[in-house]
């Protein structure tokens, strides 16, 4: 299968969510004119430019079958647009011998290189030798590559290993306790993590399943989650997906072709790093919190309080007071603890995030309850400005009611790998003093 | 253990295995005099040549016909020496095979029906089969006489067991539990290539088949850790189980000695060895009421390393970056395993119950980093 096999691809990618037609009364006089809501994502900030994109029809998302290079300046799977499917896992290292670690981020970046080409790892599923089980696991034969995207980075005790104490950036520090955090250590940190984004779950799966194989040994899956719908989107002219809290969030998320948005608040630049840094520029830093909500309180929540507490209306995702869903939101026409709010950048100093997070269930919790909820995912360029400041503005935030983060890691992920001599973690494992 | 179905499978995939003597590897290559051509069509069957010497046989199967086809290397009883199914129309294969000199048949199955266009063939030579490396001869029957051994030192231990059942001792009965259950762990492919003592040993609660009824179907060990750790009594029925336990471990004694053993299915045994601990005893399902998981856990180690060692001198040549893991994974493995009991001579470890969470975790994490690599030792040994 070549990546350019994508003529028949299914969904086009980027179609956002058409759902609003099925269950779409005409709109109330009440919400056009009351509680609305400007689009920010749970937990994080969106806008900062003041020029709304919407509807450019520019589109780069590739088609839904089709393959993302893997190669290039910054890692694919941040910028790129927002694939329906997410499989994430993190790792603990569990080999003390640095060369085997580096011998596996090689072996892991070829499989990788291979696999985001719709290719099957190694010698394949079959066709090898009898006695020995394939390279491959085959369930993702004769499928698309599917736009996957595998994003590799690492966490702040990764830097306790290997001798990397001094190239741990300054900026990759320990998240602080949040208000209301009710973190699992277990579901929580993670020496790497490798996050797989496809249109295809089962391609997503594959990916994760493959690079768990060759990592036994060396380093085994801590935890891991899959999203099985995205919550924002990176394609300007997109609608902005649902959570499931039924609200539409982060409608000015930083979108893949805004390059000079992507440079100020995603990309670590030269100047934000020192020498034994250097190896992050081009790079970015991952926050990702498993966001469990309360789903039942929440739907027994009045139509108005729901529309209250985020600070836009239900049916277009209006921000208070305006009619469309990327109409500049008044933060003063909404209630003090809104959610949008509060995570808008205007309250932030201007901080904003580029948001990739998905939807989960992981069934029911026992109880009798959905175990469900958001898996935030957010690229910034420096969390000190970006993902912290947000969250403590949060405290406050009347959705915090009916949500709950149970899980929370730190990243920082290395800038692209280059081409075809270039593994992941190249600059950082050969950079000076390293 | 594993439920009853899959034993039987396993042990009619382990004969499978063993008939065909494969070494079916693609990328070995047969001499020139060993490859014959079959052209299959739909109402043909035809060969190259009807004579080849014995060793290694490669067809190169081409099905011009317009129906999906199989190929069989059929012994004269119809036993099948290797076989490939599912070729479809216009497409090439190739299947290989180590052959002793004798009587053979080429089959061609269009539409994957019926006895198939048959051709009789020869293998010419002496008599003796491709010469296999004499180190892995020697390792075969090195393992053949570890297994009996085990069989050999069970019995004592199995009888010990069996009177405090008998006796109604539920103390002492409990005590000789796990000890008479390692030599079994220890060698429990060969014993499971048989098909049916297995299940009539070694079964769990949940292994029994629709239909079968929980108190008169089911015996052996794990019946009795039921009825020594969830009912704390023993019964007239528990004294007739112990009985039966003994009888069906006396056949397994007597026929260890003829099972088919191959490097091959040393090396498969070792890896599933570590599939029964992954599935079975880190999950601590397989000693639910008793928790001795961990004695179970440790004699599967020791049967797959033996197997290991045995091979490990034909298998360092051919991947010795494969050996060097598999010293290091087995090493890391019987560390951690040794946490978990005070004397590293003896078998009293852990009650398995009182393994967290985060120590599972552990194990499992070992486990995985020595299977995954055991899993390659097939190949290395057959290169």
């Amino acid at each position: 299968m070549t990546t350019e096999d994508s003529s028949d691809a299914g969904i086009p990618a980027g179609s956002g969510n058409p759902g609003s037609s099925a269950n779409s009364p005409a709109p109330s006089r009440r919400s056009l004119i009351g509680w609305g809501g400007a689009g920010l994502a749970l937990g994080a900030a969106a806008a900062g430019g003041a020029v709304a994109v919407a509807g450019t029809g520019d589109s780069a998302a590739p088609a839904a079958g089709a393959g993302v290079a893997f190669h290039g300046a910054h890692q694919a799977g941040i910028a790129t647009p927002v694939q329906d499917r997410l499989h994430f896992a993190a790792f603990d290292v569990k080999t003390d011998d640095r060369a085997e670690f580096v011998a596996m981020l090689k072996d892991w970046t070829a499989a990788a290189r291979r696999m985001t080409a719709g290719k099957a790892v190694g010698e394949g599923a079959y066709g090898g030798l009898a006695e020995a089980p394939p390279d491959d696991t085959g369930e993702a034969l004769g499928l698309k590559p599917s736009r996957l995207t595998l994003t590799i980075g690492f966490g702040p005790s990764l830097f306790d290993r290997f001798g990397l104490a001094g190239q741990r950036p300054e900026a990759l520090v320990e998240l602080p306790q949040f208000a209301g955090d009710n973190l699992d250590r277990v579901r929580s940190g993670g020496d790497l993590c490798v996050q797989a984004c496809a249109d295809d779950p089962q391609v997503a799966v594959h990916a994760i399943r493959n690079l768990a194989r060759i990592g036994f040994g060396k380093v085994s899956v801590r935890w891991s989650q899959l999203g099985f719908g995205k919550t924002s989107s990176t394609t300007p002219e997109a609608q902005t997906p649902r959570n499931l809290l039924g609200f539409k969030d982060g409608t000015r998320n930083i979108a893949g072709t805004e390059t000079a948005r992507l440079k100020k608040f995603v990309w670590v630049g030269e100047k934000d790093v020192d020498e034994n840094s250097a190896w992050m520029t081009g790079g970015s830093y991952l926050v990702a919190r498993r966001i469990r909500m309360h789903i039942e309180p929440w739907d027994r929540t009045s139509l108005q309080e729901q529309e209250d507490i985020f600070g836009r209306d239900k049916g277009e995702g209006a921000p208070v007071g305006k009619a469309k869903e990327r109409d500049e939101p008044f933060l003063k026409a909404m209630l003090p603890d809104a959610h949008v709010r509060l995570a808008h950048p205007d309250s932030n100093h201007g901080a904003t995030l580029l948001r990739r997070g998905y939807s989960f269930t992981d069934g029911t919790d026992g109880l009798g309850r959905l175990d469900a909820g958001l898996f935030f995912l957010a690229y910034q360029r420096d969390v000190r400005t970006g993902f912290i400041p947000v969250q403590r503005n949060l405290a406050t935030d009347a959705l915090n009611e009916y949500i709950q983060h149970v899980g929370s890691a730190l990243f920082a992920v290395p800038p692209g790998v280059r081409d075809a001599d270039d593994w992941w973690g190249r600059a950082l494992f050969t950079s000076k003093g390293a | 253990m594993r439920p009853l179905r899959l034993s039987v499978v396993t042990a009619a995939m382990t004969v499978a295995a063993l008939t065909a003597v494969t070494g079916c590897t693609e990328k070995s290559s047969a001499g020139a005099d060993g490859v014959v051509a079959v052209t299959a069509t739909d109402t043909k069957c035809e060969v190259s040549k009807k004579e080849f010497p014995a060793g290694h046989v490669e067809l190169d199967i081409e099905n011009k016909g317009s129906k999906v086809t199989e190929v069989y290397l059929l012994f004269p009883d119809d036993r099948v020496v290797t076989e490939r199914e599912n070729i479809g129309p216009g497409t090439k294969q190739k299947v290989t095979a180590e052959v002793k000199a004798g009587e053979y048949r080429i089959a061609c199955k269009p539409g994957m029906k019926g006895d198939g266009i048959r051709q009789d063939v020869t293998a010419t030579g002496s008599g003796k089969v491709a010469k296999r490396d004499p180190r892995l001869d020697k390792a075969v029957a090195s393992y053949r006489k570890y297994a009996q051994e085990q069989a050999d030192a069970t019995l004592p231990l199995v009888k010990v067991f069996t009177e405090a059942v008998k006796d109604g001792d539920v103390e002492a009965a409990k005590k000789a539990y796990a000890p008479s259950r390692i030599g079994w762990e220890r060698t429990e492919p060969v014993a499971e290539s048989f098909g049916d003592i297995d299940p009539l040993v070694d079964l769990r609660e949940d292994g029994l088949e629709e239909g079968q009824d929980l108190e008169k179907d089911w015996t052996g060990w794990h019946r009795l850790e039921r009825s020594l750790w969830q009912d704390g009594k023993l019964t007239a029925r528990d004294s007739e189980l112990a009985d039966q336990l003994v009888t069906d471990l006396e056949d397994w004694q007597n026929r260890v000695g003829k099972a088919e053993i191959t490097p091959t299915s040393m090396a498969n045994g070792a890896k599933e060895l570590l599939d029964e601990v992954a599935t079975g005893k880190v999950t601590g399902e397989e000693e639910r009421y008793s928790h001795t998981d961990l004695v179970d856990f440790k004699a599967n180690v020791e049967g797959a390393e033996e197997s290991y060692e045995l091979l490990k001198s034909v298998a360092a040549e051919n991947d010795p970056a494969l050996t060097e893991e598999l010293d290091k994974q087995f090493a890391a493995l019987n560390t951690l395993l040794d946490k978990y009991r005070p004397d590293t001579t003896g078998y009293d470890f852990v009650s398995y119950d009182k393994v967290g969470k985060a120590d599972r975790k552990e194990l499992s994490d070992a486990v995985n980093a020595l299977a995954e690599p055991l899993s390659q030792l097939a190949a290395a040994v057959v290169k």
